[in-house]
C-alpha cells in the first residue's frame, strides 16, 4: 500500500495504448493517471476488460487536479504546508496541505525532485496560491518539455504510440511478461526477437535543433526534440534501426531540408550532479 | 527587452518584420512583438549572401526553445549581409531587436514596395 509504479498499457499486439502511473491507495483500491488526452480510450479498455477480473472500474477525472511541485525547493515548500511527513520517492499518502487533504505522491516528470499533487478540483486553486506564495513557480508546457528531455522521459504521443510497442521505446523495464498481461506475448516475441527499430536518446552536435517528425537520414525519425538549457544544445529521441542504436553512433538529421549531425547518446542526456 | 517598442524611423510588415530604409538598400529584423511571441531565441538560420528574397516570402529562421518560425520578407531584393554575430549570440535578438538584433541587409530590386509597409502607428494599432 502507498506504492507508486510507473507502467504501460497494450494492446494484445504489444501496442502502447497509453503509459500511467499507479498508485495503491489501499490493499484492494488502486488510482490510475492517465494521460488527459488518453482518458476516454483507456477508461473503454479498463472497463471492456473489468468484466474478466473480479474488479470494478471507476471514473476518477472529475475528483482530482493535479499540481506537479519539482525541484530542488518543492520537497520543502510542499512539507511545509503539510500535517505529516511527505511521502518518500515512488510512494503515496493522504495529508493535509493547509487543512485541505489531498493524494500527495512522491513522484514527477523532471527527473528532478519533487511531488505531484492530487486534490478536490475545488481545492487546486487555493493549493496552487498557496504554493506560490511559498516561493514555487510556474512553468508551462516547453520548460516541462525540456525538463522530461533532459532525462528522456516518454512523452505520449511523441515518444509513444498505439503503433509501437515498449520494447523499442525502451521500456522492457516495466514490463514483466510472466504476469500475463493483456499483449504479454506480443512484447515477448519482440523481446526475444529483438525490435527492428529502437528510440534511443540524441543530442545534436551543430547549431540547431531537431524536432518531432525530422527525418533520420537512412530510417528512423524524430520524435521529440527541444533545446537543452542545461546542455545548450539541441537533443531530443528519435526511432533508429536497431543496428545504428549503439551510445556513439553518428547519425544525420533531416531539419526542415538541412542535415544536421547528431550522436545517439546514453539516458539519461543530463544529470544533475555533472553540473560542476 | 522589457517594453514593447516600435520605433517610429522604420517600416513594418504585418508578419511583424522591421524595414529601415537606406537608400536602396534596407535593413531587416523582427519586431518588439514577435520577438516576445517567440521567447528566448536560441538559433538563428541566415539567408545566404547573394540569394534573392521576395516579398511576403520566407528569407530566414528563428528558432526559440519552443518553436521554429520562418522570417517573412518585408520587400524584394538581394542579400549583401547577414548578422553573423547572432550565430554566437542569437538572444541579441531579444535584447535588442531594432539593433543588435537586426537579420540581414538587402538591396532592394523595387524600392517602391515601401508603398505598402505600415508605419509605426499603423503597425502598432494592429497588435491591439
Amino acid at each position: 500500500m502507498g506504492g507508486a509504479q510507473y507502467s504501460v498499457l497494450c494492446r494484445e499486439d504489444g501496442g502502447v495504448l497509453d503509459d500511467l502511473f499507479t498508485y495503491r491507495t489501499a490493499p484492494d483500491r488502486f488510482l490510475t493517471v492517465t494521460n488527459a488526452s488518453n482518458h476516454d480510450k483507456d477508461l473503454a479498455w479498463f472497463q471492456a476488460h473489468a468484466g474478466d477480473f473480479d474488479a470494478e472500474v471507476h471514473d476518477a477525472h472529475d475528483r482530482y487536479a493535479m499540481l506537479a511541485v519539482q525541484g530542488p525547493r518543492a520537497r520543502e515548500i510542499v512539507q511545509a504546508m503539510a500535517d505529516a511527513p511527505l511521502p518518500n520517492r515512488f510512494t503515496t499518502a493522504t495529508r493535509l496541505l493547509c487543512g485541505r487533504s489531498a493524494l500527495v505522491c512522491g513522484t514527477g516528470y523532471t527527473g528532478e525532485d519533487g511531488v505531484e499533487i492530487l486534490s478536490d478540483p475545488a481545492d487546486a486553486a487555493p493549493l496552487w496560491d498557496e504554493l506560490t506564495r511559498r516561493g514555487a513557480v510556474p512553468a508551462g508546457l516547453a520548460a516541462r518539455d525540456t525538463l522530461r528531455l533532459e532525462v528522456c522521459f516518454h512523452l505520449y504521443g511523441n515518444d509513444l504510440m498505439e503503433e509501437r510497442g515498449p520494447i523499442e521505446a525502451g521500456l522492457g523495464w516495466c514490463c514483466k511478461e510472466d504476469t500475463g498481461f493483456i499483449g504479454a506475448d506480443a512484447v515477448r516475441a519482440v523481446r526475444e526477437a529483438g525490435p527492428g527499430e529502437k528510440l534511443v536518446p540524441f543530442t545534436v552536435t551543430a547549431a540547431g535543433i531537431a524536432r518531432q517528425g525530422n527525418p533520420v537520414i537512412g530510417g528512423g525519425e524524430v520524435t521529440s526534440g527541444t533545446l537543452s538549457p542545461c546542455l545548450g544544445v539541441g537533443i531530443g529521441m528519435a526511432y533508429v534501426p536497431a543496428e545504428r542504436a549503439q551510445p556513439g553512433t553518428e547519425l544525420e538529421i533531416d531539419v526542415r531540408g538541412k542535415v544536421r549531425p547528431a550522436v545517439v547518446g546514453t539516458k539519461p542526456l543530463y544529470r544533475k550532479e555533472n553540473d560542476g | 527587452m522589457a517594453d514593447a517598442s516600435y520605433p517610429d524611423d522604420l517600416l513594418y510588415h504585418p508578419e511583424h518584420d522591421w524595414v529601415r530604409l537606406e537608400g536602396d538598400t534596407a535593413t531587416f529584423g523582427i519586431t518588439w512583438f514577435a520577438q516576445d511571441a517567440l521567447g528566448e531565441v536560441v538559433f538563428f538560420e541566415p539567408p545566404e549572401v547573394g540569394s534573392t528574397v521576395s516579398k511576403d516570402e520566407p528569407y530566414a529562421e528563428v528558432e526559440s526553445v519552443k518553436a521554429v518560425s520562418d522570417v517573412i520578407a518585408p520587400m524584394s531584393g538581394e542579400i549583401v549581409e547577414v548578422n553573423t554575430a547572432l550565430s554566437d549570440k542569437p538572444e541579441a535578438i531579444n535584447e535588442d531587436p531594432y539593433g543588435d538584433g537586426w537579420l540581414a541587409r538587402v538591396k532592394l530590386s523595387d524600392p517602391s514596395e515601401k508603398d505598402d509597409l505600415l508605419d509605426a502607428a499603423t503597425y502598432s494599432k494592429s497588435l491591439s
